[in-house]
């Protein structure tokens, strides 16, 4: 994957758990632009540890001068937010890829209604500043459980489509009233928790939204688990996979070549074949069918574990 | 160094012509002496000096011809030039990506200056000087597409992606090898391949496909396609296919070597910024037999490739009723010696 060196210019905390970096081109030069929604994986080296991060772009993608994301600091998690949060200092030079977008808007819509939870607003800070300059009609609908955890607020732009619902407040996001009459030719898009992100979909759904109209980004954090081994078919090799670590990882840090793009379950690049299996494949990822998971015949590294006594990979 | 262009055409007299510095750097399409069909994608960066890949966007001889040639086409029927209402974004992104590379470079020919969104082009071979608001379609005299691909020689297919797939949305076709974008547009990546024989197991298809939908920013790829063409003929579209079908005809053991021309087709894959879209130009290339057999290592291994071609592929390629005046040409110049490997000229 092309990545390259930028330098850390701005960590900004946007709330107790957020905090905003900007990245920019250590001899100013201009960065590729991006299209809204697109995301980056970040190279951490943490320690032993070769860590690839995806986020969400959220600063405007027609401005190359720097490249903007939004960490929520996860306790439970890997790792990978920890090190961004107590590592990471202006000045400092970290590797970033190119901008890949999963969750593109879909420019055929007559209208755009964009739908977040919590941190699940970073690919919308960047959408709706595209939408803007596109002079595309949308509305946004930002939802937390409190102010203070209202991080993005303030990158939101002042304006009459852009709504911010407290829970705490009082003022509960209501999809059926969000969702229902809407013109003909909207696309709704959601981003977040997985209740939400379910709530939109089986609302649309109930309300004849067709599925062609609906978009959700369903990244996920690999989560971390207990230690495994996986074989390797080709050459033989047993590798061991770390309780923080994901099995794309630990494949990466053996050295064996496998494609990725969103390393959270969602693009399937990194779809591998199992040749044998004797346990249980816990499936983390939003790719692979029912079937496929059923008969453990395939699994997602970037997110997926395993537990048992042997799994074998075609790798 | 400046460039000669050629005043030539691809229709009616056919006065086009190579050079010999032209047939020197023609994308010989074969590096083994035998074909098979394959995906065969490399990552499309500078090679060799002077060769059709040097540059992003392959500026040769016969670039003023060839827009002449395409204006005609559209003139005839503008249904070579669509674009999907929601594609003009991919318009505008393709447009800036060919004025910076051919401004950078071919200084000598194309000249950009950019000042915030006001930009100003300049291009001298086809004699055209125009100042617009990027991004604002309503400064330029048509789409951004039209605007730029009316001055970049092959043909452009702009696909969205979206839903897993890709959607050939947008396009301007004059010069394709038999198949027709009116036909295509709006369709996605398995429809638009539903012809191709051999390859008809899906998973070629879907490994492509991912493939593509993995193409990254700043990473473009190329690969070679080639068939072969009576007469040096642009516009061999399904829609004229009587103008041009019949002229296969006239090809005879005299005549083959000036007539029968392989038709290279370079074609390159660009992921767009703004718009996330992928940019698929089709850069077409003729040469005719005579011209080929100037370089003996082109000329020994075409007659092995051609003898050898499965019959399916000869007759999916068009060219089978020729297929035996051509092989015989083709062995007066095979003396049975060895080639070297990869495709340019010893
Ligand atoms: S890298 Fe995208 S699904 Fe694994």
């Amino acid at each position: 994957m092309s990545a390259q060196v930028l330098q850390v210019a701005e960590v900004e905390a946007l709330s107790p758990l957020v905090t905003r970096f900007r990245f920019v081109h250590p001899e100013g030069e201009a960065l590729p632009l991006f299209s809204g929604g697109a995301h980056v994986v970040v190279e951490m080296p943490d320690g032993a540890v070769l860590r690839r991060n995806a986020y969400s772009l959220i600063s405007d993608p027609l401005d190359g001068s720097g490249y903007e994301i939004a960490v929520r600091r996860d306790e439970a998690g890997r790792g990978g937010s920890r090190f961004m949060h107590a590592e990471v200092a202006v000045g400092d030079l970290l590797r970033v890829g190119a901008p890949v977008n999963l969750f593109a808007l879909d420019l055929r819509a007559r209208r755009h209604v964009l739908i977040a939870g919590g941190i699940g607003i970073t690919p919308f800070l960047a959408q709706i500043r595209q939408l803007i300059r596109l002079q595309l009609p949308f509305e946004l609908h930002y939802a937390v459980r409190s102010r203070a955890e209202a991080a993005a607020a303030r990158l939101l732009p002042d304006l009459a489509q852009v709504h911010l619902h407290i829970s705490e407040e009082g003022s509960r996001m209501d999809l059926g009233e969000i969702l229902s009459g809407q013109p003909l030719g909207t696309h709704v898009y959601v981003c977040g928790p997985e209740g939400l992100v379910d709530g939109v979909l089986d609302t649309a759904r109930c309300l004849g939204w067709p599925k062609g109209a609906l978009h959700s980004e369903a990244f996920l954090a690999p989560p971390p688990g207990e230690a495994f081994e996986v074989t390797l078919a080709r050459s033989g090799r047993k590798i061991a996979v770390g309780p923080h670590q994901s099995l794309l990882e630990a494949l990466e840090a053996a050295e064996v070549e496998v494609p990725w793009l969103c390393r959270g379950g969602a693009c399937g690049q990194c779809e591998t074949h199992v040749t044998s299996c004797s346990g249980h494949i816990e499936h983390h990822d939003h790719w692979l069918s029912d079937e496929a998971r059923a008969s453990q015949s395939a699994i997602m590294p970037c997110v997926s574990r395993f537990r048992g006594a042997d799994l074998t990979i075609d790798r | 160094m400046t460039m000669r262009f050629n005043d030539e055409t691809f229709r009616g007299d056919y006065t086009f012509r190579n050079s010999p510095e032209a047939v020197r750097r023609f994308p010989f399409p074969f590096d083994q002496d035998s074909y098979m069909y394959s995906v065969n994608i490399e990552p499309h960066r500078k090679t060799r000096a002077g060769s059709v890949f040097e540059h992003r966007f392959d500026v040769d001889e016969h670039y003023v011809a060839e827009m002449r040639d395409r204006a005609i086409t559209l003139e005839r029927d503008p249904l070579r030039c669509q674009s999907l209402p929601h594609m003009e974004l991919a318009g505008w992104d393709f447009l800036e990506l060919v004025m910076t590379s051919k401004a950078e470079d071919y200084p000598e020919l194309f000249t950009l200056n950019r000042d915030g969104d006001r930009w100003h082009w300049i291009n001298r071979p086809l004699g055209i000087e125009q100042r617009f608001t990027f991004l604002d379609a309503t400064t330029l005299p048509c789409g951004p597409m039209e605007y730029i691909t009316r001055q970049t020689q092959g043909d452009h297919a702009l696909l969205d992606q979206r839903d897993g797939n890709l959607w050939m949305d947008a396009g301007m076709v004059t010069a394709q090898a038999d198949w027709s974008l009116d036909f295509d547009i709006g369709m996605n990546f398995f429809e638009w391949h539903a012809p191709v024989p051999k390859a008809n197991e899906m998973g070629v298809f879907q490994r492509a496909l991912k493939f593509l939908l993995n193409l990254q920013q700043g990473a473009p790829v190329r690969r070679l396609n080639w068939t072969m063409t009576v007469n040096p003929r642009l516009d061999t579209s399904p829609e004229t296919y009587p103008e041009w079908g019949p002229e296969k005809r006239t090809v005879t053991p005299e005549t083959v070597g000036a007539k029968q021309h392989l038709r290279v087709e370079l074609q390159t894959l660009w992921r767009l910024p703004r718009s996330n879209a992928i940019a698929f130009p089709i850069r077409c290339y003729l040469c005719a037999l005579d011209d080929i057999v100037t370089v003996p290592k082109w000329g020994r291994r075409l007659h092995r490739v051609l003898r050898d071609l499965p019959d399916e592929l000869a007759e999916y390629k068009g060219f089978a009723v020729n297929r035996g005046v051509i092989v015989d040409y083709l062995a007066r110049f095979d003396d049975g010696a060895e080639t070297s490997p990869g495709i340019f000229p010893d």
